[in-house]
């Protein structure tokens, strides 16, 4: 009884140490709700694909064991520093005879305490803040409000608890452990030793500056620069040449920052500055190593955030550009026997009593053709570029049929998508596509060579390049490249595939989803006996690209605020145990007649510089990573990136500012306090 | 009766490299209802010959006996029940825990060993230091003389065999520091309670009923009160010191 009350005031002696800890576990328990909540959120809004919902929950539930590992060692950590600072007292509990079995359980005590505290306070946050996830939810979803009514998920909750329950307990066994293995001598001695602080070698420091920058660089050229080069085992190289370079340059910047402010005597000894750069110069020595780690998951942190943002918006804004019909039928022809014998599809479905050109309000039909004689691999080797080719794209399937279309049904569809049409001469070809990094590859072809055999007539690129297009509906940019062709070319050819593409008739939202219903009912009542044909929908398209957006957006949202939120804590109390370290000097500082407010500038500019640094390099980081990620992106598209940094920005700007102005009022409350 | 046995320990810092002898050799005894002070100049090894009797360190080699029981090889359980009972440990910087009143404080100590009579034991203690008035306040609410007090009543209100201080008078005034010891000198009078003190402070040290004073690890000389004054023991012991103090 005695200890559980003994822990009770010592928890409220240290409520100020652990604000920040009771914070920052108050804000992961809420997240970890809201996320894990999402799929019953969304659950009322009414949504025609459940499959979306299913992934949701999936995704969200596999990404939580992640985040549940990372706050896991978060709490630890925290847990684990707040400890070191209360040696002083368990070496008097030792020393009045307490046994170490007893501290444990007064330590257990206080653990559970702050868990209980903080999951019923985090969970309440957490069910308040998931109603505003829900009106996110019906914005990414593009429903409507009206079916919106307060939710609580007893399932998240209860995933909740048990997944704090085990790190709070992980915790309880931590400091068991501390506490076992710690010798009396060193708890009582803890406070006396004195931080060493060794200036460093100036000539070191700048050389070992100069190689990290140099590190830095080479890392980011190679990883966004010469990307034709990069093989997996050279990507790991560079990133981990990267993080060493992190730890050098702030290691070097620690010493050279100290040498060269206090070199320019005018500004050394203006005001507290001597102070204020003596408090920083002591502090980034210990703190290099977590400075490190911060800005490596600062950077992680960006780039999920950015990524995910851009690609959610890309994928609505591409569905306009590149759907710009209702409905695409592809028919295959795969086998000869089959051969409908030249009809095509309208005529094979008319002729099974399916009227397709009715349904539409415009249609247009069009063939592609294939040849063995003409795979990706022939299209380099007729221009002797192929080995060269080779040798870069290793992974790139050389074997693939190319697909041929003939130039008048090609700008018949581009009529009807609205899209710019082309001439062709005889003897003429253009390649289209979109999907950027092959065009490349193609381009260099043509750079080679603009002459190339189709279907055995021998024709030349009209254009030096390829040329931005595509045929088939979807809502990423993956046109790897088609050839368009005269009509000669092909004649007497049998076309592999036919597609039909078409335009339900004009009307509102609901009346397209009706001739949508009638379209699909037909389409399901016929397919079976045609065989070979697919449908693609610019509806059904949009309801996955919607859901795709959104589940890449939450998990983007998850981990980035996770990460964002470890960041922030771990400088907190950093900070924090700092000026609790540093009381003295404050007061001194008062005791010869330092005003309040350079006081606080000091302060200020210290808590500053803490969160400042290892921010300001973790955006260099992403620069490059976003550069390099953007390879990726591609494929997506990239046109959303600039929305995407302002929205990241303000996220960042809300949280880890949030982190540093809590930070900086509680420091300054601390030194007011102790006077 | 013999309480304390100190017999030849040795205690030993650093690497091999640079190798600190802090105790080299060290015996003497304690007779029980001893006041007994060590001296001697920073560095001298006399903090560390503290730690070592009160198990917060360890010796190199040699033995300690207390009672007969040879500290240096208690371990785990044996080794709370030792420090509980035995010992009573007094700090320059008081140590006292700033969530709890005076009367919690000292009441600590008590509860940690199941004791019963908690309510007599710290009011018969805080009358003995007169501390009564101060029970019911926080360490911050205190003076310094009052929290020394007040850690001295939670070193002896177990009654242990044994009260180690640690420069008690080291952040005190002077005022406060001659309460202090005049205290620990009625303690010891009246309550035959055994004392061994470490001080620097010739003054502090003169309250003894005998001096040690320690040079470089070893005993270098020792001096008892008898029958003299504090003043005359006082001028003797300064006479130690200055003899000592070449070095300082």
């Amino acid at each position: 009884m005695m200890l559980f009350r003994l822990s009770l005031r010592n928890l409220r002696r240290c409520i100020r140490d652990y604000a920040i800890y009771f914070f920052t576990l108050l804000i992961g328990v809420s997240i970890f709700y809201v996320f894990n909540a999402v799929n019953t959120q969304t659950a009322m809004v009414v949504i025609e694909d459940r499959s979306i919902t299913k992934l949701l929950e999936t995704s969200m539930s596999s990404v939580s064991v992640f985040v549940a590992f990372v706050l896991g060692l978060l709490i630890v950590y925290a847990s684990r520093f707040l400890m070191k600072r209360r040696n002083r007292e368990f070496a008097l509990y030792l020393l009045l005879g307490m046994s170490k079995g007893k501290i444990s359980v007064l330590l257990f005590f206080e653990t559970l305490f702050i868990g209980i505290g903080s999951l019923a306070a985090g969970l309440v946050a957490g069910i308040g803040l998931s109603q505003l996830m829900s009106a996110l939810v019906v914005n990414l979803f593009e429903a409507d409000m009206t079916s919106y009514h307060f939710i609580i998920s007893t399932e998240a909750i209860g995933k909740t608890i048990l997944n704090f329950g085990i790190m709070y307990l992980v915790v309880m066994i931590c400091n068991g452990f501390m506490i076992g293995k710690c010798k009396l001598i060193d708890l009582l001695q803890s406070e006396k030793k004195t931080e060493k602080l060794h200036l460093k070698n100036m000539l070191f420091c700048t050389l070992l500056f100069f190689l990290a920058a140099f590190g830095l660089g080479y890392a980011y050229y190679q990883v966004c620069y010469s990307q034709s080069e990069l093989t997996q085992e050279k990507f790991v190289g560079m990133t981990a040449l990267g993080a060493v370079s992190t730890f050098v340059l702030f290691w070097s910047v620690s010493g050279l920052l100290m040498r060269i402010v206090s070199g320019i005597k005018a500004l050394y000894f203006h005001k507290l500055n001597v102070f204020t750069i003596r408090q920083i110069g002591s502090r980034i020595n210990t703190m290099v190593f977590s400075m490190t780690v911060i800005c490596l998951m600062l950077f992680v942190t960006i780039c999920a955030l950015l990524g995910c943002f851009s690609i959610r918006n890309s994928l609505n804004k591409n569905l306009d550009d590149m759907c710009p019909v209702d409905v695409e039928l592809t028919y295959y022809r795969v086998d000869e026997a089959e051969n409908r014998n030249g009809t095509g599809l309208i005529e094979d479905a008319r002729a099974r009593g399916w009227d397709i050109p009715a349904a539409f309000a415009d249609y247009t039909k069009l063939h592609c053709y294939r040849s063995e004689d003409f795979t990706f691999g022939d299209f380099f080797a007729e221009s002797g570029s192929l080995d060269e080719v080779m040798d870069k794209y290793l992974f790139l399937d050389y074997s693939t049929l190319e697909d041929v279309f003939p130039v008048s049904e090609y700008n018949a569809l581009m009529q009807l998508y609205g899209r710019e049409q082309i001439e062709l001469d005889e003897g003429e070809y253009v390649i289209i596509g979109n999907f950027d990094s092959m065009m490349k590859v193609r381009d260099m072809r043509l750079a080679y060579d603009t002459k190339m055999t189709i279907f055995g007539h021998e024709l030349h690129s009209k254009y030096p390049e390829c040329r931005d297009g595509f045929v088939e509906l979807s809502v990423q940019p993956l046109n790897v490249g088609i050839f368009i062709v005269p009509d000669s070319v092909v004649e007497g050819q049998m076309p592999q595939t036919e597609y039909v593409f078409g335009n339900y008739p004009d009307g509102n939202k609901q009346e397209k989803i009706k001739s949508e219903k009638q379209f699909l009912a037909d389409y399901t009542a016929f397919s079976e006996e045609l065989n070979h044909i697919s449908i693609n929908s610019r509806q059904d398209m949009a309801n996955a690209s919607i859901g795709l957006g959104a589940i890449v957006a939450f998990i983007g949202l998850y981990i980035g605020l996770v990460f964002l939120v470890a960041c922030g804590a771990i400088l907190a109390l950093k900070q924090l145990s700092e000026t609790a370290d540093s009381i003295r000097h404050y007061e001194m500082l008062r005791k010869i007649g330092v005003e309040e407010r350079d006081i606080s500038r000091s302060l200020f500019c210290q808590t500053g510089i803490f969160f400042l640094l290892p921010m300001l390099l973790a955006a260099l980081h992403s620069y490059f990573g976003m550069k390099f990620a953007m390879i990726f992106l591609e494929m997506f598209g990239t046109s959303g990136i600039g929305q995407s940094m302002l929205t990241v920005g303000l996220l960042i700007l809300l949280i880890y500012g949030g982190y540093f102005l809590v930070t900086y009022l509680c420091s300054k409350s601390m030194i007011r306090e102790q006077k | 009766m013999e309480l304390l046995r100190i017999q030849q320990i040795e205690k030993y810092y650093g690497s091999k490299s640079s190798l600190t002898k802090a105790l080299d050799d060290l015996s003497f005894t304690v007779e029980e209802g001893e006041f007994v002070a060590i001296m001697g100049a920073s560095g001298s090894g006399k903090t560390t010959l503290l730690n070592c009797i009160s198990t917060i360190d360890r010796v190199t080699a040699g033995h300690i006996f207390l009672e007969n029981t040879d500290i240096t090889l208690l371990r785990g359980k044996a080794l709370n029940r030792f420090r509980r009972e035995k010992l009573g440990f007094i700090f320059q910087d008081f140590n006292l825990l700033d969530t709890l009143t005076a009367y919690e404080n000292i009441s600590l100590a008590l509860s940690i060993q199941n004791a019963k009579n908690i309510d007599e034991s710290v009011n018969t203690v805080a009358k003995q230091l007169g501390i009564t008035d101060v029970l019911h306040k926080y360490p911050y609410q205190m003076s310094g003389g009052q929290k020394q007090r007040v850690a001295s009543a939670r070193a002896i209100v177990t009654s242990p065999r044994i009260i180690l201080a640690d420069e008690p008078t080291g952040a005190l005034d002077s005022k406060s520091a001659r309460l202090l010891l005049e205290r620990f000198r009625y303690l010891n009078i009246e309550h035959n309670a055994t004392i061994m003190m470490v001080t620097h402070d010739s003054f502090t040290a003169s309250y003894a009923g005998r001096v040690l004073f320690i040079k470089d690890g070893r005993l270098f000389n020792q001096i008892t009160r008898g029958t003299d004054t504090r003043k005359q023991f006082f001028d003797k012991i300064i006479d130690v010191v200055t003899l000592l103090g070449g070095g300082e």
